[in-house]
C-alpha cells in the first residue's frame, strides 16, 4: 500500500479536525473495505484517521425516534443485539448476512454507509426504514444521503456519528449473495408501515440503492406476492458484470421482493438465511 | 514510524513500525509466529484468523497500529508448548485437514463459534459459519466433524475418556 500518516484521535472533534486539515485524509472505521482497498493500491490517502478509540460511537439504544446505532458499532453487535432483535429484527437479520463472521466482528455501520457501495446491505435498510444519518454537524435523511455509486451527501471531513432507525410495523430483508464476495447480487428491504409500503433495492442498479416505486404502489394496494405479479425492473442501467447481466439482476430483484413479502407473512420465519 | 505495544500470546511486545504494516505481517515477519498463514491477497480465505481481544478477525485486514494496546492470540498461543488445545486435538483425531494450510484459520474459526454459540454446534450451522474460511483440499466434511467434536471438548474436556 501507499504510504500515509496514521492518527488515532481520542475524541470526535479531534478526528474531524485532523481530517479537515488534510484534504486527502480518510477515516478508518472497521477497515474491512478500506484496508483491502489500500492493499490493492486502489486508494492513496495522505492520512488515515483511525476511529477505533472513539468508544462513544459504539452502542445500540432506544430513543424517541427509534433505534439509535452508533456509527462504530460492528455488524456482529447489531446482529446479536437483543434490543435490535426486539425492535427491528429485519435489521438484525441484515447485519448477520454481511460478509462473514470475521468481517462482521470489525466492519461497522458507519463505515458501510459512508462508503455507499452499490451492493452493500445497510443502505437498503436506511432507505426503506427512513433512517436519519447523524453526523458531527447535522442530520441527513437517508433519502437525501445516497447520491449514487460510492457517492453520499457527506462533505469532506464530515463524520457519521450515529444512525437512527424508526421501528417499523413489519419489515424483512432478503438477499441473494454473490457466493465469493458475499455482497448482494440483489437485496430487497421491504417495510410495511401503517400508511405505506417502502421497497428499497441494493446490489442491482449502477446508481446504487433506490426505492422501487412500482412495487411499493402494488404492495400498498394488496400486500401479497401475487400483487408483485409481472412487475419487473428494466434491465437498462442495472449492474452488468462477470457475475450477472442487468436483466439477471433485475429478475433477481423481483424474486427477492416476493421472498421478502412471503417471509413477512410466514410465522415462524425460515431459519436459514437465503 | 509509529510506536506500538500489545500482548501477543500472553507476552508483552512493543516496536516502532511503519503504519502500513498489517497485523499478519507483524506476527509472521517481526515476531516469527508463522503459524498464522496468508492464503490470499483479498481478505477472503480466512487462513490468517487470529483472536483480537478474544474475537476472531482477519489479521490481513487489520493494521498492526489498530491492534496497539490490545491482546492478540495466535494458533501458537492456544496451548502450552508441546500440548494441543482440545480444538487442535479434534482436528488431529478427526483428520480435519489434508495439506494443513487453512488449518490454523479453521481452528480459530471453530473456537470463535464456541465463543458465540457455545459447545453444542450443528453441522449446518458450522458450514454456514465457515463461509469466511476456504479449504481447497478436503471438501470440508472432516473439518465440520472436527469443529463439532472440538467445541464439546473445549467447553467440557471431562467428557473425553
Amino acid at each position: 500500500m501507499f504510504a500515509f500518516t496514521y492518527h488515532k484521535p481520542g475524541d470526535t472533534g479531534l478526528a474531524v479536525e485532523l481530517a479537515s486539515r488534510n484534504p486527502d485524509a480518510k477515516f478508518l472505521a472497521g477497515g474491512q473495505t478500506l484496508i483491502p482497498t489500500l492493499k490493492q493500491r486502489l486508494a492513496a490517502p495522505s492520512d488515515l484517521v483511525d476511529l477505533g478509540a472513539l468508544g462513544d460511537l459504539r452502542g445500540i439504544s432506544v430513543c424517541d425516534e427509534g433505534v439509535l446505532v452508533g456509527a462504530m458499532t460492528p455488524h456482529e453487535a447489531v446482529a446479536s443485539s437483543p434490543l435490535m432483535k426486539a425492535h427491528i429484527p429485519a435489521l438484525a437479520d441484515l447485519a448477520g448476512l454481511i460478509g462473514d463472521p470475521a468481517v462482521r466482528q470489525l466492519g461497522t455501520l458507519g463505515g458501510s454507509v459512508a462508503n455507499s457501495d452499490p451492493s452493500a446491505d445497510y443502505p437498503a435498510a436506511c432507505l426503506a426504514l427512513g433512517a436519519t444519518v447523524i453526523t458531527d454537524r447535522r442530520r441527513i435523511a437517508a433519502a437525501d444521503f445516497f447520491l449514487g455509486l460510492f457517492e453520499t451527501a457527506l462533505e469532506p471531513s464530515e463524520l457519521i456519528t450515529a444512525i437512527v432507525f424508526p421501528a417499523p410495523q413489519g419489515a424483512a430483508y432478503t438477499k441473494f449473495r454473490n457466493p465469493a464476495s458475499r455482497y448482494a447480487m440483489a437485496g430487497v428491504f421491504i417495510v410495511r408501515g401503517t400508511e405505506d409500503v417502502r421497497v428499497a433495492v441494493t446490489g442491482v442498479s449502477g446508481d446504487g440503492v433506490f426505492r422501487w416505486q412500482e412495487a411499493e404502489a402494488a404492495l400498498a394496494t394488496d400486500f401479497s406476492e401475487a400483487a408483485l405479479g409481472d412487475i419487473v425492473l428494466p434491465a437498462e442501467g442495472m449492474i452488468s458484470d462477470m457475475h450477472g447481466t442487468g436483466a439477471y439482476r433485475a429478475h433477481l430483484a423481483s424474486v427477492m421482493a416476493r421472498l421478502a413479502v412471503r417471509r413477512m407473512g410466514v410465522s415462524p420465519w425460515p431459519e436459514q438465511p437465503l | 514510524m509509529s510506536p506500538i505495544s500489545m500482548t501477543v500470546n500472553g507476552v508483552p511486545v512493543s516496536a516502532e513500525i511503519d503504519p502500513r504494516t498489517l497485523l499478519v505481517q507483524f506476527l509472521r515477519d517481526h515476531l516469527r509466529l508463522t503459524g498464522t498463514h496468508v492464503g490470499c491477497d483479498t481478505s477472503q480465505c480466512g487462513a490468517c484468523l487470529v483472536q483480537l481481544d478474544g474475537a476472531a478477525v482477519k489479521s490481513c485486514a487489520v493494521l498492526v497500529v489498530q491492534a496497539s494496546g490490545r491482546t492478540v492470540t495466535t494458533i501458537e498461543g492456544l496451548a502450552g508448548s508441546g500440548a494441543l488445545h482440545p480444538m487442535q486435538e479434534a482436528f488431529r483425531e478427526h483428520h480435519g485437514l489434508q495439506c494443513g494450510f487453512c488449518t490454523p484459520g479453521m481452528i480459530m474459526a471453530g473456537l470463535d463459534m464456541v465463543r458465540r454459540h457455545g459447545p453444542f454446534l450443528e453441522a449446518d450451522q458450522v458450514r454456514t459459519e465457515l463461509e469466511g474460511n476456504l479449504c481447497r483440499c478436503t471438501g470440508y466434511h472432516n473439518i465440520v466433524t472436527a469443529i463439532i467434536a472440538g467445541a464439546r471438548e473445549t467447553a467440557m474436556p471431562a467428557t473425553r475418556s
